[in-house]
């Protein structure tokens, strides 16, 4: 069974969708840390702000611990999409400072490009570049909307980049754990095919 | 290389029902909005845009239907304008699997709704509209009513507010353009996008490919919307990507 967690991020729906049109059967739409707990992969949606998405989540009872036994515990594979990936920092800084799961070393800052024609948000169809062989990701185009960015302290765990007035993380990987700060949802084939791998995915 | 010019074709709807769109292939529904959207998305386009236009209250609710149906089969973004008058009615929309809503009328009253639906679902789903018409030389106005109403209100300082309150994107339309097929007002969306640090979409009067070129390289859009050219077989999405390409503007290969 596949847990999409339901913490009322705007994209549960369209991830759902996604992951059904890539062929899951079994997910569950749920907001239950016993779900989660039992869950043979996990999905964490995200959209909008930071604090907001991390307000929400950890509002829920047993959730983050849930998530974190399953994830890191007994190795679930683990995908987070958009603001879902961002949370797996230590920090971000949209609205003040909050902490993040804290599941690959990082924070989550605004992006400033020293070009002023570079505009703000990141907005549209961009190139995924792979950092080395990481899992799950293959190079291509896929749909980014965001104002933040990812930045991992350990080079290591950066899956793939993009290039917007300068390089941005375009997908972070650990262990069984994935996020990717593109739409695969939003992302038609690409994304898709990105999706249908993280339902086979054995790491 | 970098972000890629989006190529976002706009379909009117009225009570649930194309009112403007596809008109030259067969198919089995041609009001449905859904079927329109379905050939959009096969066909590559980079973003849709449903602009609801129905005129009653009542008749409102049509419009997340055909949201819900679309994200259900279509794997892109899509944005809806029209009607969005609280943060309520953007999250019905939001949640119906839009992924940016636009404000036009309702923001020209209270811009405070942009701040608003920011605060609550982040900048990036809120697209805020600009309706203008020219005034004078270097001097646009907002208009209301489908541009029938003048506002006094300048166009120019108009976007600089919403993108101050919290808009992600601005889509900036000359009510003297529309319809005429003579081409975006360059001037107006130049104006505007060197002005703002957010994406600028180009609308209104796009005739032939150039326009979309223009609307680029002279207007300096992020993004270029059309309607007719596409949905009467004038041009493909395809065709529209090959004509930037051809002018040196990154667009999706795929």
């Amino acid at each position: 069974m596949i847990a999409l967690i339901d913490y009322g991020a705007g994209n549960l729906h369209s991830v759902h969708n996604a992951l059904r049109k890539a062929g899951a059967h079994d997910v569950a739409i749920t907001a239950d840390a016993d779900v989660v707990a039992r869950a043979d992969r996990i999905v964490l949606p995200g959209v909008g702000a930071f604090r907001a998405c991390r307000d929400a989540l950890v509002a829920i009872p047993g959730m983050v611990d849930a998530m974190n036994e399953a994830v890191n515990g007994r190795g679930a594979p683990f995908l987070g999409v958009c603001v879902g990936m961002q949370l797996l920092a230590d920090a971000g800084e949209e609205f003040g400072r909050h902490e993040g799961l804290g599941w690959i070393p990082g924070t989550v800052r605004l992006i400033e490009p020293a070009d002023a024609a570079v505009k703000v948000p990141h907005m549209g169809w961009n190139d995924v570049v792979l950092n080395g062989a990481p899992p799950l990701i293959e190079a291509g185009e896929a749909y980014f909307l965001h104002s933040y960015h990812y930045e991992a302290a350990d080079p290591a765990h950066v899956a793939a980049t993009t290039d917007h007035g300068g390089p941005l993380v375009a997908a972070v990987a650990r262990d069984t754990i994935i996020g990717c700060q593109f739409h695969p949802e939003k992302s038609q084939r690409y994304g898709l095919a990105f999706m249908a791998r993280f339902l086979d995915w054995k790491p | 290389m970098t972000v890629r010019t989006r190529v976002i074709p706009c379909l009117d709807v009225a009570n649930g029902r194309v009112v403007k769109g596809v008109n030259f292939v067969d198919l089995k529904d041609a009001g449905d909005p859904v079927e329109q959207a379905k050939l959009y998305d096969a066909a590559g386009a980079d973003e849709l845009c449903f602009l609801d236009i129905t005129a009653t209250h009542e008749a409102r609710g049509t419009i997340l239907d055909v949201v819900r149906r679309t994200a259900e089969v279509c794997f892109m973004p899509v944005t809806v304008g029209g009607g969005v008058r609280t943060p309520d009615d953007a999250r019905a929309l939001l949640l119906a699997g839009a992924d940016k809503v636009a404000v036009n009328s309702a923001a020209v009253a209270r811009p405070e709704l942009v701040a608003d639906i920011a605060d609550r679902f982040g900048s990036q789903c809120i697209v805020g509209s600009v309706d203008a018409r020219k005034v004078s030389e270097g001097r646009w106005e907002i208009f209301t009513h489908g541009g029938r109403q003048p506002t006094g209100i300048d166009a120019l300082e108009h976007a600089l507010r919403l993108a101050d309150l919290g808009a992600g994107e601005l889509l900036v339309t000359s009510m003297d353009g529309d319809g005429t097929k003579g081409g975006y007002d360059l001037a107006l969306t130049r104006a505007i996008a060197d002005a703002v640090s957010i994406p600028v979409i180009a609308s209104g009067g796009v005739g032939t490919l150039d326009h979309l070129v223009e609307g680029v390289v002279q207007g300096h859009a992020s993004a270029v919307l059309a309607a007719s050219i596409f949905h009467f077989g004038q041009h493909t999405i395809a065709e529209a990507h090959h004509a930037l390409a051809a002018a040196g503007v990154p667009v999706r290969s795929a």
